[in-house]
């Protein structure tokens, strides 16, 4: 608990400048109309009677109870035409126009409809399972006098107030009320919701926020008004009467179910939206049912069939009737006098029709029902053949592949655009510390994968060569050895250290080493900043005794690791300080040391940048920034370009061996300067209005100008086991590859580096918004007609090209690519797209990936496969005619919208490649061999 | 309430470190089984359709065919088959203009034929008789039986399925019911040579399982052909279903328009140029619907009757196949040098892909 209490005491949101701004709540009166929905807030037993009865937080994503199963399971499968006709045939047959035995139609579609029913009834059967885990998980629950104890989900009820701990889901739609924090912050992460790992920081009202003890909740009542539920994510309409003041909530006060709570001990909050009522379960969408190309054609070839079927019948039953009419009345031995409906040679119309459907039920073998079943049953065991593939199980995680449906099966061995997620998919979330460039000097030996990948091409092309060129074996042969050292060094490497998000290895820095390099000041400062720069949190693991870091993103979390493995621990943050354990080792003896946090200015994705000022023990005051090289590099002083050059191009190094750089620098501040520039910074963060966000930035502006260079960070995002050496078999295979990311651009071509979706002597093409700042009707036009001419323009010239090896990458980002997906742009771009080995679409929302596919998909009408981890690909995985999910340490979304599901990238070369070529062609034979008899 | 707070936020600890190993059990059970069957690594073969194999097998089926093509010739043309047409000819010249009138009427029917046995038939002597035009598989005429009360004397009302001929009109069950055996043909044959009666054996005419099993025993005819309308023939009440052998063929109903049907077996051997003359009660109408009434004496040999076209079709596909193996050979020769090498890595390629599946 102790812990807790430290933390409790924090006021975070003054380490915050930008992402806490707080809108002055002055519109609370008449908010009244369009919110009919009223929630009296820890008074649960008034939402027990209508009209305030409200859904409960029981939810259900099953098709089907025990009771609408067989009506609505049946219905669904006389949903399909083939279904149909064969019930009509077996129907007919039971009548006496029937030439053969009823059994012979009816067997065979019972076996049909049958096994397809039983595996509707499996599949809802684990929904169901799931549902009920879901519905059983525990949350703690106010149960009145301030006692709070642990109740199922499903028993909340609007109106509760619950208190969510650390790492937990939150079980429905909640009005924040107050946090472990005294100025009731939280952090949440949305992965589920948008796909997105960094957190996220939510904030209580003012006015709510002290409630943050159990006892807190034994007098407290409040009333929400608010809208009804609806889908929309980010939104909400409401306001709440607290101690007889009305206040308006803002969407910052609601925390969404399935997102998860970060970094905070617990948070308290009064359901406002239970089960389907919440924006996540509004935003459920029922997955379309996919079906494969070859059932399509299939539906083609037996429609033509069917026609065949009707012609022939038709054929024989006029030819049956003419016969009757013409040539019976003389054959006396079927007593042509004494008529039935079947037989009338006066009227040859009646018995005409009755042979026609005689003849449609006696060629019906022309259409094939013994195929359907013998598909259903082929594709059984196909999926059983996919599940039990030892080559696709990971032995890590313990996770076999899973080919959860299987009528695409064969669709596998079709595939022709891939498109894939990258976080979580190609990459493992987990940044690397690899090398940094200090004072114009490089440190960091150990190779990143893009290195290894590129030197063992390079092996094999210089062994190839060796073959060929018998005279310049001598030369080559040298270099190959000195590569293959690099590579078993790593593999070495592999055995000995693990400390997560830690690769680095250089003697010079390591082990206290640094205090003999030559720029010992210049080293003192990089590590300082790295140690002291960030919104961290540290966190004793009880158990082992040592740090986590609690970060609001990966890189800064490795950072972190990184200065501790240097030798300057971060152990502890108060509400102004910042606590470090510095240890040279030559003394032995750890230094700690205190500095003061001033401001802090932090990180938006629009400054791509973020400062602190510190003041040391000593009594300077610092600013201390790190940031994307090139705004670093504009702000540099001009006595602050001394390695400047140098740095250049380690980070261009950096760059082209798949890292994601950051550069660091600092600067000295008097005290009357920084006093003048903190009023003013002061001055601006108390102001009110709308231009208060402006004025923050042009402040901070001003602050972080004249800054010195002391050097970069270069960070790996690990990849996947195996995954540049899939994508390269992949493409060799002739599959187009698609990286859908939410990340940066810069991140997004590292990774295609990485994973060998970009290569060196690729063209890139990279098409950006000009200015995405700009609002109005012309300025999208113009916006819009810069991208048109830079696809034209990228369309020519790959049309003029003359090299036919030459090959281009397409890199477009999310808001150029609103644009371009708009209907009038949306085939050129994919003109362009196509013609391109690779493209990467860098900053999509999920909606975009979605649209993306659907384009990809429709636009060229072959095969689209997506693969993903997270909620924030489900749309995109249902979309395209193949979803994988990849099921490993994220939520299950991802794997209960897809069609397959595999542990690890590397799987899909074998599911592709192997699972989904032998289907295919097995599939189609016997497609043939079975239609043959007909 | 602070306690369990504690205590929960740091159980929660070790998770939020991550963990990363599931308990061992868990992870064992969900490792697939090792099996040769469910990784697919079963051995197979595939033929691989090389030149030399594809002359061979079409060299073989060559040499297979065409002597049993020969073989199957000539024994049809040992067969001796000898066809009288008689429909027409049977009709005295003044009642030509309307057979059927005649055919309906109580006018004699009998009508003499002479037949010149053209080469030496070698006993069994098969007499068939052969109709035209008559559609025994109309879909009313076939179902118009009723099989158990053929077969069971206890179901002998049973009469279901033989409508329009099932009852008599004062409700009787007709035995046996039905269209086919009401139709049954009715024209009689006696033999002679040299003024010499020749017997024709009538037992044993009709299929074996069809005696035994099918027509009954004990179900004597009852009610027939004592309508209004005579179809066919009459039986005669005081023997069983099972010895009527020519109901029996009769009702084995015939899968095309025209057909033969075997009358009875003339056991003597009949020499070249014996004259045979024919006394035939001429009473079956086939005039109705023009249809053509043949009678029909032949051999035969260990494949049958006279059929040419069996070894026809064998000498038709083995001579294409000694064709298409000498065409092949002959592009083979001229051209094996140049695609010898593609073939082989194509079979080596194919035989890698299916012995050791990637």
């Amino acid at each position: 608990m102790t812990r807790g209490r430290i933390r409790a005491k924090l006021r975070r949101s003054q380490l915050y400048t930008f992402a806490c701004l707080r809108p002055h709540v002055n519109e609370t009166e008449g908010s009244v109309q369009g919110c009919p929905r009223v929630i009296y807030c820890n008074q649960p037993h008034m939402h027990k009677k209508r009209p305030l009865k409200y859904c409960t937080n029981y939810i259900s994503t099953t098709k089907y109870n025990f009771f609408s199963y067989f009506p609505k399971a049946l219905f669904e499968q006389f949903n399909r035409v083939a279904n149909i006709y064969f019930l009509i045939a077996a129907l007919l047959s039971v009548t006496p126009l029937s030439p053969f035995s009823p059994v012979s139609m009816l067997l065979p579609l019972a076996i049909v409809v049958g096994v397809s029913m039983a595996k509707e009834a499996l599949e809802d059967w684990r929904r169901f399972m799931q549902d009920k885990e879901v519905n059983a998980r525990k949350v703690s629950v106010h149960v009145g006098n301030g006692v709070f104890s642990y109740k199922p989900w499903e028993k909340i009820q609007v109106g509760d107030i619950v208190k969510v701990e650390k790492d937990q889901f939150f079980p429905a739609d909640l009005l924040f009320l107050s946090s472990s924090y005294e100025d009731g912050i939280c952090y949440v992460e949305t992965m589920n919701l948008d796909g997105e790992t960094n957190l996220k920081v939510k904030r209580a009202m003012e006015a709510t926020s002290p409630l943050n003890e159990d006892e807190a909740f034994k007098e407290f009542t409040g009333t929400v008004k608010c809208e009804n539920p609806n889908p929309s994510l980010y939104t909400f309409v409401g306001n709440i009467e607290y101690d007889r003041e009305l206040y308006a909530i803002d969407p910052s006060q609601i925390l969404l179910r399935d997102s998860k709570l970060r970094n905070t001990a617990h948070v308290y909050g009064s359901v406002i939206f239970t089960g389907h009522d919440s924006k996540v379960m509004q935003n459920a969408t029922t997955s379309p049912s996919k079906r494969s190309g070859i059932e399509k054609k299939m539906d083609k070839i037996i429609f033509i069939l069917f026609a065949i079927l009707v012609l022939i019948s038709l054929i024989s039953s006029i030819g049956f009737a003419v016969k009757i009419n013409y040539q019976t009345p003389q054959w006396w031995y079927l007593k042509p006098k004494e008529t039935d409906v079947y037989f009338n040679p006066v009227k040859p119309l009646v018995p005409g029709l009755a042979h026609l459907v005689t003849a449609l039920i006696l060629y019906g073998y022309l259409i094939p029902i013994s195929l359907y079943v013998s598909i259903e049953i082929v594709k059984f065991l196909q999926a059983i053949f996919i599940n039990q593939d030892i080559s696709m199980y990971d032995d890590e995680s313990g996770i076999p592949a899973q080919a959860r449906t299987s009528n695409l099966n064969e669709e596998l061995g079709q595939v022709d655009t891939i498109l894939s997620d990258k976080t979580g998919t190609l990459t493992c979330n987990q940044m690397d510390f690899l090398k940094c460039s200090v004072a114009g000097t490089a440190y960091g030996v150990s190779p990143s994968e893009v290195e290894l990948a590129a030197a063992k091409q390079m092996a094999i092309d210089l062994e190839e060569q060796n073959r060929e060129i018998a005279n310049a074996k001598h030369k080559n042969s040298g270099s190959e050895i000195e590569l293959e050292t690099v590579i078993t060094s790593n593999d070495g490497n592999d055995f000995k250290r693990r400390i997560k998000g830690f690769n680095f290895e250089d003697s010079r820095l390591m082990d206290g080493n640094w205090l003999k390099e030559p720029n010992v000041d210049t080293l003192l400062l990089f590590f300082r900043i790295l140690a002291i720069c960030h919104t961290a949190i540290p966190e004793l693991n009880e158990e082992t005794g040592n740090l986590t870091y609690e970060a609001e993103s990966p890189d800064e979390a490795a950072f972190l690791v990184a200065a501790r493995e240097f030798g300057f621990e971060f152990y502890r943050r108060t509400q102004s300080s910042v606590f470090i354990r510095e240890r040279y080792p030559p003394k032995g003896q750890p230094v700690e040391r205190e500095f003061k946090i001033l401001n802090l200015l932090d990180f938006t994705s629009k400054r791509k940048r973020m400062s602190v000022i510190v003041r040391d023990e000593d009594g300077q005051i610092l600013l201390l920034c790190k940031g994307a090289d090139s705004i670093i590099f504009d702000r540099l002083s001009k006595n602050g370009r001394m390695y400047e050059e140098a740095t250049t191009k380690h980070l261009n190094e950096y760059g082209e061996a798949g890292l994601r750089t950051l550069a660091l620098a600092y600067k000295q501040l008097d005290e009357s300067e920084y006093s003048a520039w903190n009023s003013e910074f002061q001055k601006a963060k108390s102001s009110i209005g709308a231009d208060r966000e402006a004025t923050l930035e042009h402040v901070s502006d001003m602050m972080e100008k004249d800054l010195i260079l002391v050097g970069a960070t270069a960070v790996e995002d690990k990849l996947q086991k195996g995954v540049p050496q899939c994508i390269d078999k992949l493409a060799q295979a002739g599959l187009k590859i698609w990286v859908l990311t939410g990340d940066k651009m810069e991140t997004a071509i590292n990774i295609g580096f990485a994973c060998s979706l970009l290569r060196q002597g690729m063209k890139q093409i990279c098409i950006t918004a000009l200015n995405s700042d700009s609002v109005g009707k012309a300025a999208k036009e113009a916006v819009k007609d810069n991208i048109l001419m830079q696809i034209t323009n990228a369309s020519q010239m790959i049309k003029l090209e003359r090299d036919p090896h030459a090959a281009y990458a397409l890199i477009i980002e999310g808001k150029t690519l609103a644009y371009a997906l708009e209907d009038d742009m949306k085939h050129h771009f994919l003109g362009l797209a196509v013609e391109c080995a690779s493209v990467i679409c860098c900053r999509v929302s999920p909606k975009q990936k979605a649209l993306v596919t659907r384009l990809v998909k429709e636009g060229t009408g072959k095969t689209t496969l997506a693969i993903g981890d997270g909620a924030n690909d489900v749309g995109m995985i249902q979309e395209a005619d193949i979803g994988i999910g990849i099921s490993g340490v994220e939520g299950m979304q991802a794997v209960m919208a897809s069609d397959f599901s595999i542990a690890q990238f590397r799987f899909l070369e074998r599911l592709l490649v192997v699972h989904g070529h032998w289907c295919y062609k097995r599939i189609a034979q016997m497609v043939i061999i079975k239609d043959f008899p007909t | 309430m602070m306690n369990s707070n504690a205590a929960s936020s740091s159980t929660a600890n070790p998770d939020a470190a991550g963990s990363p190993d599931p308990p061992a059990p868990r992870r064992s059970s969900k490792r697939p089984k090792y099996s040769k069957f469910t990784q697919q690594e079963l051995p197979a073969c595939k033929p691989i359709l090389t030149p030399k194999w594809v002359i061979l097998t079409f060299l073989v089926v060559g040499i297979a065919f065409v002597p049993i093509g020969i073989t199957s010739l000539l024994a049809s043309r040992d067969v001796v088959e000898i066809v009288d047409r008689y429909e027409t000819d049977c009709i005295p010249v003044a009642n030509r203009t309307d057979k059927v009138a005649f055919i309906q009427s109580n006018a004699s029917k009998t009508c003499t034929r002479q037949i010149t046995v053209t080469k030496h038939m070698k006993r069994p002597v098969y007499v068939y008789y052969q109709l035209d035009n008559f559609y025994q598989n109309h879909r009313r005429y076939v179902k118009s039986r009723n099989d158990e009360q053929l077969k069971k004397r206890s179901k002998t009302s049973e009469t279901s399925q033989c409508e329009p001929e099932d009852t008599t009109p004062d409700g009787k069950p007709i035995v046996p019911c039905g269209l086919i055996a009401w139709s049954l043909f009715n024209d009689t044959y006696t033999f002679s040579r040299n003024k010499r009666q020749l017997t024709v054996n009538k037992n044993g005419i009709a299929w074996k399982s069809d005696r035994d099993h099918k027509f009954g025993k004990e179900v004597f005819p009852s009610n027939f052909q004592n309508g209004t309308l005579i179809g066919g023939a009459h039986l005669d009440e005081s023997i069983p279903l099972s010895k009527q052998e020519d109901l029996i063929v009769w009702m084995r109903t015939a899968a095309l328009p025209t057909f033969r049907k075997l009358y009875g077996k003339i056991e003597v051997d009949l020499e070249e140029n014996d004259i045979i003359d024919v006394i035939l009660e001429n009473n079956y109408n086939t005039y109705s619907f023009s249809g053509k009434k043949k009678l029909v004496l032949s051999t035969t040999s260990w494949l049958g009757g006279k059929n040419d076209f069996l070894g026809i079709a064998y000498l038709t596909v083995g001579g294409l196949c000694f064709f298409l193996a000498l065409s092949f050979t002959i592009v083979y020769l001229a051209t094996w040098r140049s695609f010898l090498p593609v073939m082989e890595q194509k079979s080596r390629r194919a035989l890698s892909k299916f012995l050791e599946p990637e």
